[in-house]
């Protein structure tokens, strides 16, 4: 672990701009035990330059509980930095309080408990409000999306995304990228894409038969006197992490010499700030960032990470703005002929029950989700427990699936992916179709039922593990550990692939896992075309009924060495 | 190697007067690179290998090489059974020493190049390609 000051000398302090980020207000707004709108949306405007920054907002129109994890380990040169910094550690790192709003929004700790005084967070209508008092101070503030917006709830699932597209629609970006909006259907995504009223980049998409770019790479604004080229970074490995039958003719990658020829070519039609619109992940981003000259910003996605100040590498800035709705960043720069002289950064935490939602984009959400409100709102059972997802192993949102994929499917070991989107639901809460949709949605979501040797469940395993814990960030997916129910294993993430996973156990006898014996197993979001067995959001709410009151004990069964 | 319709429109597009020469099959890596560089040391600047980190398809994955000046380059698969997939020799004539194809691995494994120049040195690049299961990334 590397100290709070250690940190700032290696990030920002360290380089050649000086800043501010927006993390002493909090501080102070904590002491003051003091939480207004005035004072989340406070910011004194700076420079010629405003990016505004979400990504990851998966559907979540409404307020949403969103637990941060307790386990985020960082392989190789990246351990104990952040993001790999959670709970007491992130709370010294950033000099924060625990029990303070901040603490809240950006750690795990005592969440159940803050979540009831603190309330949800997130909520479109919110994020316009924050958007109106920017754009009030700086007219022309960009506001860029990060991808992962049409995909992962009720209503984006059964109207193909439309919900998602208006909503974000009427908050008026000016570019975004891409992930899940591939699983849609590449017919899909062009069909909106079409209609879409600002730009969709992806310099790293390419049509996979002749190897040319299939979406625009870059757009070129001019704000506050100055060029500012925006290159958008699409999820590299969609491919492989997502079923490829629905986009056939689409490769993507990281493709470093490309983002390194685009800069290029942005910096020679005169851009002077280049922001990198990305959806490679933080530590793909550091390691891009690193590799590639020429970049001022990298507003950084995928991975779910929320950060409270930039972090430098060399002389490029990334910004982590979370997911789910629960932030905001706003970001102003000073840009003078062709250089960064200045920033000042604020990540805008979005309570909903202190910022007041706008009413328009409010009426707009309202009427998306009117024709589904009944059949979303349906009360399935209740939990006892603290449902939440985020974490490298496990999350007892992903417990509770394995518990119905293992009792409804009649299955001796359960699969669940290792996502990391999925709001939380806090003890005590009703569970309703809508929140089985926000852990499950999706349009793969067959819950398969099949027999594994204990050999392949080895290999999926250590496949798995070298995507998340492989030292070189270019190797790694960015989604967390697949879940298992049933079976308990260790795992030494120092080691490499192959040898990382030992001591796999069936847990219902207490015996070790037979390489060559086979299991019955079942799990869901396949990448297999064709994967026969009924929705997993079916599976979920069947179990859900018949228990009634769902209660998850602390799952032991990952033992992690190595970190 | 077998050329494609489609690899065969690459190659040319990528470099002028090219011709690939399925290797046979050799005992292993290193006969295959003793026989192409006859034991002499290589270097590693003057040649740039891309190939993708992870396979989007294991079956079909695309490389380029690019070795200015180079007479020719000698591609290897060192995990498949058979590690050899071609020689790419360019002619005096070749306007670039460039070229792409796609190749099949059967799992994850270093991708070699190596480069005989005019000179008669050798360079040497290698590329980790992961072909991975996939399925869980978020």
């Amino acid at each position: 672990m590397i100290s709070r000051r250690d940190f700032l000398q290696a990030s920002v302090a360290a380089s050649a701009i000086v800043g501010a980020s927006g993390v002493g207000n909090w501080a102070k707004l904590a002491a003051q035990q003091t939480l207004t709108q005035d004072d989340l949306l406070g910011f004194d405007t700076y420079g010629n330059i405003t990016l505004v920054h979400v990504t990851d907002i998966h559907g979540q129109l409404k307020p949403i509980y969103f637990r941060e994890p307790e386990i985020n380990l960082g392989i190789g040169d990246v351990n104990g930095l952040p993001p790999h910094v959670t709970g007491a550690d992130f709370l010294k790192m950033f000099n924060m309080t625990a029990g303070t709003p901040e603490a809240y929004a950006l750690t795990y700790q005592d969440f159940s408990a803050l979540a009831k005084g603190y309330g949800k967070m997130g909520g479109l209508d919110r994020v316009a409000t924050i958007l109106n008092a920017i754009r009030s101070d700086r007219p022309d503030a960009l506001l860029l999306d990060g991808g992962d917006t049409w995909h992962g709830s009720y209503t984006c699932f059964k109207t193909d995304a439309q919900d998602m597209v208006n909503v974000m629609n009427a908050l008026k970006p000016d570019a975004m990228t891409s992930h899940w909006e591939f699983t849609l259907g590449h017919d899909r995504v062009n069909e909106i894409v079409d209609e879409l009223p600002f730009a969709f980049l992806g310099a790293n998409i390419f049509d996979n038969e002749w190897d040319e770019p299939a979406y625009e790479p870059y757009k070129m604004f001019e704000r506050g006197g100055a060029k500012v080229a925006v290159i958008g970074q699409a999820f590299p490995y969609l491919p492989i992490a997502n079923p490829n039958w629905m986009f056939p003719g689409l490769s993507f990658g990281v493709r470093e010499e490309r983002m390194r020829e685009v800069v290029a070519e942005v910096r020679d039609a005169g851009a002077d700030l280049v922001v990198v619109l990305s959806h490679n992940g933080f530590d793909v981003d550091r390691k891009m960032a690193s590799q590639v000259d020429g970049i001022d910003v990298v507003l950084t996605g995928h991975t779910h990470d929320a950060l409270p100040e930039p972090v430098m590498v060399n002389n490029t800035m990334l910004i982590a703005s979370g997911s789910n709705g629960k932030f905001v960043t706003r970001l102003d720069l000073d840009v003078q002929n062709g250089q960064l002289l200045g920033f000042r950064h604020k990540l805008i935490p979005v309570f909903s029950d202190v910022i007041e939602a706008d009413k328009d984009v409010a009426a707009v959400i309202d009427a998306e989700r009117a024709p589904y409100e009944a059949e979303m709102s349906e009360v399935l059972g209740q939990t006892d427990s603290l449902l939440y997802r985020r974490g490298n192993f496990n999350g007892t949102w992903d417990d509770l699936i394995c518990n119905a994929l293992i009792d409804e499917r009649e299955a001796d070991i359960a699969l669940s992916p290792g996502f990391r989107w999925g709001p939380s639901l806090t003890p005590g809460d009703k569970i309703t179709r809508e929140d089985v949709f926000n852990a499950t949605s999706m349009s793969y979501p067959n819950a398969y039922r099949s027999e594994m040797t204990g050999e392949t469940l080895h290999v999926i395993l250590e496949d798995v593990a070298d995507n998340l814990f492989n030292p070189d960030p270019y190797y790694q997916q960015g989604g967390d550990m697949v879940r298992v129910g049933g079976m308990g294993y260790h795992i030494d993430v120092s080691k490499p692939q192959g040898s990382r996973i030992t001591n796999m156990t069936l847990l219902k006898t207490g015996e070790a896992i037979d390489p060559a014996k086979s299991y019955v197993v079942s799990g869901w979001a396949s990448v297999n075309e064709g994967t026969e067995g009924p929705p997993i959001w079916d599976v979920v709410e069947s179990y859900i009924k018949r228990q009634g009151t769902i209660s998850i004990d602390p799952n032991k069964s990952v033992k992690v060495t190595g970190a | 190697m077998e050329l494609t319709r489609r690899s065969a429109i690459a190659l040319g597009a990528g470099a002028a007067a090219v011709a690939a020469l399925p290797i046979s099959a050799l005992a292993s890596v290193d006969d295959a690179i003793a026989a192409f560089t006859g034991g002499a040391d290589m270097g590693d600047a003057g040649i740039d290998l891309t190939t993708p980190e992870i396979a989007e398809n294991g079956n079909t994955v695309p490389i380029s090489v690019d070795a200015p000046g180079a007479t020719a380059v000698m591609i290897l698969a060192t995990g498949n059974p058979t590690p050899g997939v071609c020689t790419f020799e360019f002619g005096p004539l070749a306007a670039t020493q460039m070229a792409s194809t796609r190749i099949r691995l059967a799992g994850t494994q270093d991708v070699v190049a190596i480069a005989k120049m005019a000179d008669g040195s050798f360079a040497r690049a290698s590329n980790t390609v992961k072909v991975t299961i996939g399925g869980c990334g978020g």
